[in-house]
């Protein structure tokens, strides 16, 4: 924990307008992320953990509160720099895998590329050898509708890690996939962090939290709970308890 | 983004859903194929009526005998005799003049061997030929001397010479007008349609004494139809029709108050005004078919809305994986001015086509010309820019969360 932490948040809110005023959905949250950390996101549903996941991943902006990310404070960046953020700083995967349909499987994997200026040529060398990576290599002509699910979330961390991100952020890849493909998932996820990727990543399940190295669960727009993996289950659910 | 990259992306994107692509084109191959087509028959309108003026000669007066007035009634234009030979000779003495020529003209049936033909037949002085600017192809002009003597002879109009002599050559061979013979002395140069669409090479020219003596007769000696006018420089037009109507009221002994027995016309302003006609109509022509492309443009304008709001999803996605507002726009752009463009250019071989055709069946001038094709590409360009760039622009500003929840 010596290291500069990748993402650092401080009195973090977030509000959404309603017909019946704001409401709060994040309230006051405080969380630093170092370098090669693998740190899962729990919590029951409507906690505010996709909310949390959008702002790290500059999708969305908080209402209130700093974020540090690589040691930029996002609150201060225009459009144009967020967007390259999200295509080069890190990668996102998303439940619903959200491949392009009428794109093939490589380029698919490309398109960051395509963003970020990389010439032609760079961008098929680039996009077949994480395809290679993730097991799908035979597939990279194919369109994201020919493949099962598994392979196409395969295919969605492929393109996330096309840019060489530093840091993967993923709100429940394994939401669609059964329990033995959520494991493969999970394999290649626990791979790529070894290699130094620093991963979040958002489940429901204690299962599959289990791979990450720490623990961070949310209630009603807090953070009640955060600790390493491998304490005691039990003390983990009092700790949870309101 | 790169733009190789973008292209590709539009194309496909454009494949995705061919019929619509193609329906939406098809707005802009109509407009651009009504202005292409508009503009080749204006062109043409215009270009015949340069034509002709430009066969008619430059800087001409003519002059007409006529309106006489017996007791209260008034014959029409070159129907009093009133003009004479000697007047023309004395207008040709005004300063400014290059030539005049008297006319003196009627209608004539020709025979040559089993065929015959109707045609005008004029009588003029051999000066005319250089009034009109006409040059002759084969054979030569007839004489002062031809003239002195009314002889018979004549230069014939290509189109005459095409109906009576039947592809042999006319120069030398005698043809009949009744039982007197006339011996073909010269071929007149092709000169086309006149402004009002008469055949201006179905003619005979015969030496102005013959036409008054043998053939129409005079009401009075000397006496001639009309006086063909060429004025050295367009500039002193004005002047010279002043002295042309001052210098006959006198020779005529027109007392002050008196009509004119004679009218002076200049053909060079009555040419313009037809050529102006010409260029109005054109314009409107291609007035009325711009607004078909401006209806085509709305039209992609509307698919590419429906367009923006179908990948609300994948334009979430291309955010959230790094594309700026800019790619975002530069991406529906493109794909607009791709199809304003790919719809040009089939408009345009339709227009090209369709004009074609019209002048193969009817005969209607036309003018093709590479500008009309250029400006009618970079209007498709435009077009394309400017209506799809609201909803492009409608697609660059959503925000990512928002479109990555549309469903
Ligand atoms: N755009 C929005 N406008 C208004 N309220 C919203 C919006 N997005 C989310 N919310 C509300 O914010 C709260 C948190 O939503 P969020 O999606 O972050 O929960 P979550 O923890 O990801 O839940 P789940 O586990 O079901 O995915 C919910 O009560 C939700 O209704
Ligand atoms: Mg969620």
């Amino acid at each position: 924990m010596r290291d500069t932490p990748v993402i650092t948040i401080r009195h973090l809110y977030k509000d959404y307008p309603t017909p019946a005023g704001s409401f709060p959905v994040l309230k006051d949250v405080n969380l630093s992320i170092y370098p090669g950390e693998f740190v899962a996101i729990m919590g029951p549903s409507g906690s505010g953990k996709s909310t949390f996941m959008n702002i790290l991943g500059c999708l969305d902006r908080p209402t209130s509160g700093d974020y540090e990310l690589s040691g930029k404070n996002i609150a201060r960046l225009d459009k144009d720099a967020t967007a390259k953020l999200r295509g080069q700083t890190l990668g996102f995967v998303f439940q619903g895998f959200n491949l392009l349909p009428r794109m093939s499987l490589e380029d698919n994997v490309a398109l960051p590329l395509v963003y970020s200026d990389v010439p032609k040529t760079e961008r098929q060398t680039r996009a077949r050898q994480l395809l290679d990576k993730v097991g799908l290599a035979q597939y990279a002509a194919s369109l994201p509708s020919r493949i099962s699910g598994g392979q196409q979330q395969r295919v969605a961390i492929a393109r996330a890690l096309v840019n060489r991100p530093g840091l993967i952020l993923a709100d429940e890849p394994t939401g669609n996939l059964d329990s033995h493909t959520s494991e493969e998932i999970m394999t290649l996820f626990t791979s790529l962090n070894r290699e130094g990727i620093t991963i979040i990543l958002v489940t429901h399940e204690p299962d599959i939290a289990l791979h990450a190295g720490r623990q961070v669960r949310f209630r009603d727009g807090v953070i009640v709970q955060d600790m390493p993996t491998g304490c005691n289950h039990e003390e983990e659910l009092a700790g949870a308890a309101p | 983004m790169m733009f190789t990259g973008m292209f590709h992306e539009a194309w496909s994107a454009m494949g995705a859903n061919r019929l619509r692509t193609a329906l939406t084109m098809l707005g802009m191959v109509i407009g651009v194929g009504a202005v292409v087509l508009m503009m080749a028959i204006g062109q043409g309108a215009q270009n015949a009526v340069k034509e002709s003026i430009d066969s008619m000669g430059s800087n001409l007066f003519v002059v007409l005998s006529g309106s006489s007035m017996t007791g209260g009634v008034r014959s029409g234009s070159g129907n009093a005799p009133s003009l004479t030979t000697a007047d023309a000779e004395a207008i040709g003495e005004l300063p400014g003049i290059a030539a005049s020529a008297p006319t003196h003209m009627g209608m004539a049936q020709l025979v040559h061997g089993s065929l015959n033909w109707n045609t005008t037949v004029y009588g003029v002085t051999p000066s005319y030929l250089d009034v009109r600017s006409w040059p002759i192809v084969a054979g030569d002009n007839f004489t002062e001397s031809d003239l002195r003597s009314a002889t018979r002879v004549a230069l014939i109009g290509q189109s005459a010479a095409e109906n009576l002599f039947a592809g042999e050559d006319p120069v030398g061979k005698t043809l009949r007008i009744g039982q007197a013979p006339f011996q073909i002395l010269g071929v007149l140069g092709r000169k086309g349609q006149s402004l009002d669409g008469r055949d201006q090479d179905d003619l005979l020219i015969v030496p102005l004494t013959t036409a008054q003596r043998k053939l129409f007769g005079t009401p009075f000696q000397g006496s001639v139809r009309s006086i063909m006018v060429r004025v050295e420089r367009a500039e002193v037009m004005p002047q010279v029709e002043i002295a042309i109507n001052a210098l006959l009221r006198q020779r005529h002994h027109l007392r002050e108050g008196q009509e004119n027995d004679f009218s002076v016309r200049d053909l060079t302003a009555i040419a313009e005004s037809a050529a102006e006609t010409t260029r109005v109509m054109s314009l409107l022509l291609g007035a009325i078919a711009s607004v078909s492309l401006i209806v085509g443009g709305i039209g992609i304008m509307n698919i590419m809305l429906v367009s923006v709001t179908e990948r609300t999803r994948e334009i979430g996605i291309r955010m959230a994986i790094g594309a700026r507002e800019i790619d975002v726009l530069t991406q529906f752009l493109l794909e607009a001015i791709l199809i304003s463009i790919a719809g040009c250019l089939i408009g345009l071989m339709l227009g090209v086509g369709s004009a074609v055709l019209i002048h193969l069946s009817t005969g209607v001038p036309i003018v093709i010309s590479g500008s009309s094709a250029i400006v009618a590409f970079l209007v498709a360009a435009a077009t394309g820019i400017f209506f799809g760039y609201y909803p492009a622009r409608k697609a660059a500003r959503l925000d990512p969360i928002e479109a990555l929840r549309y469903q």
